[in-house]
C-alpha cells in the first residue's frame, strides 16, 4: 500500500531524485565503525543531532502542560511530573537530554578538532559549528530557569551577575536578560521566549547551513 | 528493496519462500530502528492524552439555598463547587435557576444553553415566563423544554433536599420534559 502511495506521488512530483540526494551518499571508509573500529568517533554530530531531536520533541510536549509564570510554574512542573502519565519519562528525556546534547557537541568538536578537518575548506563549517555551540548553551542557560524553583532561580541569578560583570555594557546586559532589575516575573516569561521561539529558530537555520555545508564538501580525508 | 524485488522476480521463476539476505537486513534494521523511535514517541504520546484518560473528579453535593425561599417562579442562585483543574485549584461559582413545579417539588436546571453554551436568564421583556439566550434566540419553557433554536432541554442539576436545605449535586439530563 505504502508502495503505492509512493508511486502515485513520485510520478507526479518525482521525488526520487530529491529522496536520493538527501539519503544516498556514501560513506568513505576511513568514518565507517565496520571498517574501523575507532571511526565511532565520526558518530558524535549524528549523535549531537539525534539529540536534538529528541530535545526538540520532548519540549513540545511539555509546553501542553507547561506555564510561564511565577506562581504557576513550578506547580505546573510538579504536576506533569508526578501526576501525568509517563511525566517522569518526558520530562527526564529533556532533563538528561539537554546536558547529554552539550556532551556529544564537545565530543564531535574534539574529533573535528583532532581529525583537522576545520582547515580550509570547511573554515565556515567550523564556524557555523561554533555558533551552535553558543546556541545550545544559550538553550541550556535560559531553559535552567523554567522550573521556577530555588536551583533555577538562583542559577540565573548568577548567571545574570556575570552578564553584569561585562565591562561598560554589563549592566545594559543584565537588565535587558532579567527583562527588568530582578530576576521575576519579566525575566521568567523572558528566558520562557527565549527557549522555545527564539533560540530554536536560530538553532535550526544553523542546523540547516550545516549540513548543507557538510554535504556539499563531504567528509574530510582520512588522516 | 524494491530494486532488489524486482530483479529477484525477473529473472527467477521458481517461487522462493526463503528471505534475502538484504530483506532479512532491512527488517532487522527497520524494526530496530522503530523500537528506538517507539520507545522515544510513546511515552510523549501517553503524556500527551493523559487528560483524556484521567480518572473524573465526582461532584458533591453543595448546600445551595433554603428550602422556604424557593417560590413556583425560577430564582437564579449561586453556589460554589471546589474544582481541580490539573494544578490550579479554586472554587469557582456556578449559576442555577431553582424553582418548584406544581405538585411542589423542587428542582434545578442549568443555565447553560443546549444550542451552543451560552447563558441563559429568566423571562423579561423579549420572553415572559420563558428561558431566553440572549446569543441565538433559543427559548426554553420552565420546565426547560426547548421551543426555539435550541436541540435539546435544559440540563437539571440532581437535588437532594436536607433539614430545610436544597443541595445541588451533578448535572444529568433534563428528565422533566
Amino acid at each position: 500500500m505504502f508502495k503505492g502511495m509512493y508511486n502515485w506521488i513520485d510520478e507526479r512530483l518525482d521525488v526520487t531524485p530529491m529522496w536520493r540526494d538527501i539519503a544516498d551518499h556514501e560513506v568513505p571508509e576511513h568514518v565507517n565503525p565496520a571498517h574501523h573500529f575507532s571511526a565511532f568517533v565520526y558518530c558524535f554530530g549524528g549523535l549531537t543531532f539525534f539529540i536534538t531531536v529528541i530535545q526538540i520533541l520532548s519540549g513540545m510536549f511539555l509546553t501542553m502542560y507547561y506555564v510561564p509564570d511565577i506562581i504557576n510554574a513550578y506547580y505546573s512542573v510538579d504536576y506533569l511530573q508526578h501526576q501525568v502519565a509517563f511525566g517522569v519519562i518526558v520530562r527526564g528525556m529533556h532533563h538528561w537530554g539537554a546536558s547529554l546534547v552539550i556532551v556529544m557537541m564537545f565530543l564531535h568538536t574534539l574529533r573535528v578538532f583532532f581529525t583537522g578537518s576545520y582547515k580550509a575548506p570547511r573554515e565556515m563549517n567550523w564556524v557555523v559549528g561554533m555558533l551552535i555551540f553558543f546556541v545550545m548553551l544559550g538553550l541550556g542557560f535560559t531553559g535552567y530557569l523554567l522550573p521556577w524553583d530555588n536551583k533555577a532561580y538562583f542559577a540565573t541569578k548568577v548567571g545574570m551577575e556575570i552578564a553584569g560583570s561585562v565591562p561598560w555594557i554589563g549592566g545594559y546586559i543584565k537588565e535587558l536578560l532579567a527583562g527588568g532589575t530582578i530576576v521575576g516575573a519579566q525575566t521568567l516569561t523572558r528566558f520562557f521566549a527565549i527557549h522555545v521561539f527564539f533560540l530554536p529558530g536560530v538553532l535550526l537555520t544553523l542546523l540547516a547551513a550545516h549540513f548543507f555545508m557538510i554535504r556539499k564538501q563531504g567528509i574530510s580525508g582520512p588522516l | 528493496m524494491d530494486h532488489n524485488q524486482q530483479h529477484e522476480t525477473s529473472h527467477k521463476p521458481i517461487k522462493r519462500n526463503e528471505m534475502t539476505r538484504r530483506q532479512f537486513l532491512s527488517y532487522t534494521l527497520g524494526g530496530a530502528t522503530a523500537f528506538m523511535a517507539g520507545g522515544a514517541i510513546i511515552p510523549m504520546l501517553r503524556f500527551a492524552v493523559d487528560p483524556l484518560l484521567q480518572k473524573k473528579a465526582e461532584t458533591a453535593f453543595v448546600k445551595a439555598i433554603e428550602e422556604k425561599d424557593v417560590t413556583k417562579e425560577p430564582k437564579s442562585i449561586d453556589f460554589k463547587v471546589h474544582q481541580v483543574d490539573g494544578w490550579y485549584e479554586s472554587d469557582p461559582k456556578l449559576q442555577a435557576f431553582v424553582a418548584k413545579d406544581d405538585s411542589g417539588k423542587i428542582f434545578a436546571l442549568s443555565p447553560v444553553c443546549k444550542h451552543l453554551g451560552c447563558t441563559i436568564s429568566w423571562s423579561g421583556e423579549e420572553a415572559p415566563n420563558l428561558y431566553h439566550c440572549p446569543c441565538h434566540g433559543a427559548r426554553y419553557t420552565k420546565d426547560g423544554k426547548n421551543l426555539k433554536v435550541a436541540p435539546k432541554p435544559l440540563d437539571e442539576y440532581q437535588v437532594k433536599v436536607e433539614n430545610g436545605w436544597v443541595y445541588l449535586g451533578p448535572l444529568e439530563s433534563n428528565t422533566r420534559v
